[in-house]
């Protein structure tokens, strides 16, 4: 097995995409953003929820998609369930230099999600772990409603 | 003959290179990129027009080039062949010149499910502008077109029936010469998308009885921005042109021009000229193994891999179960089609993954995609077993 297969596909990541975490639709979200890979077909439907305080108290997906974007969707709501929009925006651009960035310390702030950094040494594979941020930035512009995003857009 | 092929001999990620993505584009013998490099080192300068020694050798083997397709294709004349840059821009060609001119508000665009998005997003553009209405032969679930419907889609309002010889994403071959005799009687014109299918079978237009047929000389051994369109005579010539241009004229005022005959109206500006000696390099190549030949070992070889990935748990190949194409698209329950070519790709073999521009097709299944493998006369058994080694650790990795 290669080494950036390995790293790329580690256990966790796995994981993730075999047993998505905050898998399936909210009965009553405030946003819903519907986002989708035209390249690959891969689509998300991303839920969330505010709290009183603003805060992203619920936050699930549903949709299909390959093993990175399935991970990345999981590992995002897992991370960001209970932040404020603030925190959740900082999160989505500290993501997007992980995987896009020049090399270096990933932020230590990402926890498991560090783990998507393999995805740089795969160009055409980082739309697949975008997929579910730009999902997120959508929803992080807007206080209810339903939105589409696109890769390509 | 693998040695005709320089690039077939690498390593890819430190494993030797097994190339499946031909319905993609094919590799290129020697001989081809040989007479492209011949073409520019001895023979290169314009066409059609300059007066000295050099034009004349590259205008005699551009037109020499393109009576090579007209015999390869069996077309009356070498005046039906238009060369493009292949069966998208022949595509196109046919959606503006014959269909601006010869199609009405409410006329009928009949295509079928399984078209590429090369022939069916130009007659979309074509519809959306004029009025026109398209209409769709439906794919059965084993791939293969929904033929009993066939007479009830054709009525007389269907003025051009498009459909592909060979599916691309399936590997479903059409009845082309049914299907053309078929429309012919419903008073339709015919084009049919060769892309897949002119570098792997006998194509014989006149036997095929269709009006247009398009083709890429990339997918047949060819350079990229080769490919042709074949018209039947009386269609081109009374087609207005398409691009206007030099070389496509006979005089031109401030005010107004006159206008070659086909094909040479429909080849405005400097055309790709190495790209068509190039194309004609990869016919003679082609027709020296035999197009029976090739089909042939398409079959056995698309026969021998349907029989090794159906071994594998969990694949589902689409398409049809008997006589096919030389491609393979099948769906694995362990692994989305990115993944599984990136894990492909990484042990030095290239397949596709993804829609294949067939968006629509996919969701007709309700996939969004699949992997899909494609061969030609250059892949070998022993690729094919180790293609099944690979989606077999891949199953592995995945599940």
């Amino acid at each position: 097995m290669s080494t950036e297969l390995e790293e790329l596909y580690q256990e966790v990541i796995l994981d993730h995409s075999r047993r998505p975490r905050n898998f399936g639709a909210l009965e009553k979200p405030d946003v819903l953003v519907h986002g989708d890979n035209p390249a690959c077909g891969d689509e998300i439907h991303l839920g969330v929820q505010f709290g009183a305080d603003g805060n992203l108290q619920e936050i699930k997906f549903s949709g299909q998609g390959c093993a990175i974007s399935q991970a990345s969707a999981s590992m995002m709501t897992m991370k960001l369930k209970g932040k404020s929009r603030a925190e959740a925006a900082e999160m989505a651009d500290t993501f997007k230099n992980l995987v896009t960035g020049e090399a270096g310390e990933p932020s230590k702030k990402l926890g498991d999600l560090q783990l998507l950094q393999g995805v740089r040494k795969f160009p055409q594979r980082v739309k697949c772990a975008m997929l579910p941020w730009r999902a997120v930035e959508q929803a992080l512009a807007q206080t209810a409603g339903e939105a589409t995003v696109s890769t390509e857009a | 003959m693998r040695k005709d092929f320089p690039i077939l001999d690498q390593q890819v990620h430190g494993q030797p290179l097994i190339y499946f993505d031909n319905a993609a584009t094919t590799q290129k013998p020697r001989g081809v990129i040989e007479a492209l490099r011949s073409y520019y080192e001895h023979d290169n300068a314009n066409v059609h027009r300059g007066l000295h020694e050099l034009s004349s050798r590259a205008t005699e083997a551009y037109e020499n080039a393109r009576q090579r397709v007209a015999s390869y294709l069996n077309a009356a004349s070498a005046d039906e062949i238009v060369f493009t840059r292949g069966t998208t821009e022949s595509i196109n060609l046919v959606a503006q010149a014959w269909g601006g001119k010869f199609l009405r508000a409410d006329d009928v665009i009949l295509l079928t499910e399984m078209e590429h998005h090369s022939n069916l997003v130009p007659w979309q553009l074509l519809a959306e502008r004029i009025g026109a209405r398209l209409r769709f032969v439906p794919v059965r679930d084993d791939g293969t077109l929904a033929l009993e419907q066939l007479d009830q889609l054709l009525t007389t309002d269907v003025k051009l029936f498009a459909f592909t010889q060979v599916s691309n994403s399936l590997g479903t071959i059409n009845p082309v010469a049914e299907l053309s005799r078929r429309a012919r009687n419903a008073g339709a014109v015919t084009l049919v998308d060769a892309a897949q299918s002119a570098g792997h079978m006998p194509v014989d237009v006149q036997e095929l009885g269709c009006d247009f047929l398009a083709f890429s000389g990339h997918k047949m051994c060819g350079p990229t921005g080769s490919g042709a369109l074949y018209g039947r005579a009386e269609l081109l010539d009374a087609m207005p042109p398409w691009h206007g241009g030099g070389e496509m004229i006979v005089s031109v005022t401030l005010e107004k021009s006159s206008f070659k005959k086909a094909p040479h109206r429909f080849e405005a500006g400097t055309p790709n000229i190495a790209g068509a000696i190039g194309l004609a390099a990869a016919i003679d190549y082609l027709e020296a193994i035999g197009r029976p030949a090739i089909a042939e070992h398409d079959a056995q070889l698309t026969s021998y891999a349907m029989q090794r990935i159906a071994e594998l748990p969990g694949v589902r190949i689409l398409g049809p179960a008997g006589e096919r194409g030389a491609i393979l698209g099948f769906v694995m329950n362990a692994a989305h089609p990115h993944d599984l070519t990136t894990f492909a790709d990484q042990r030095g073999l290239a397949l596709r993954g993804g829609h294949h521009c067939n968006q629509p097709l996919m969701r007709r299944f309700g996939l969004p995609g699949t992997t899909r493998a494609s061969f030609y006369f250059y892949n070998t058994q022993e690729e094919i077993d180790r293609m099944t080694d690979i989606l077999g650790d891949a199953v592995s990795f995945f599940s």
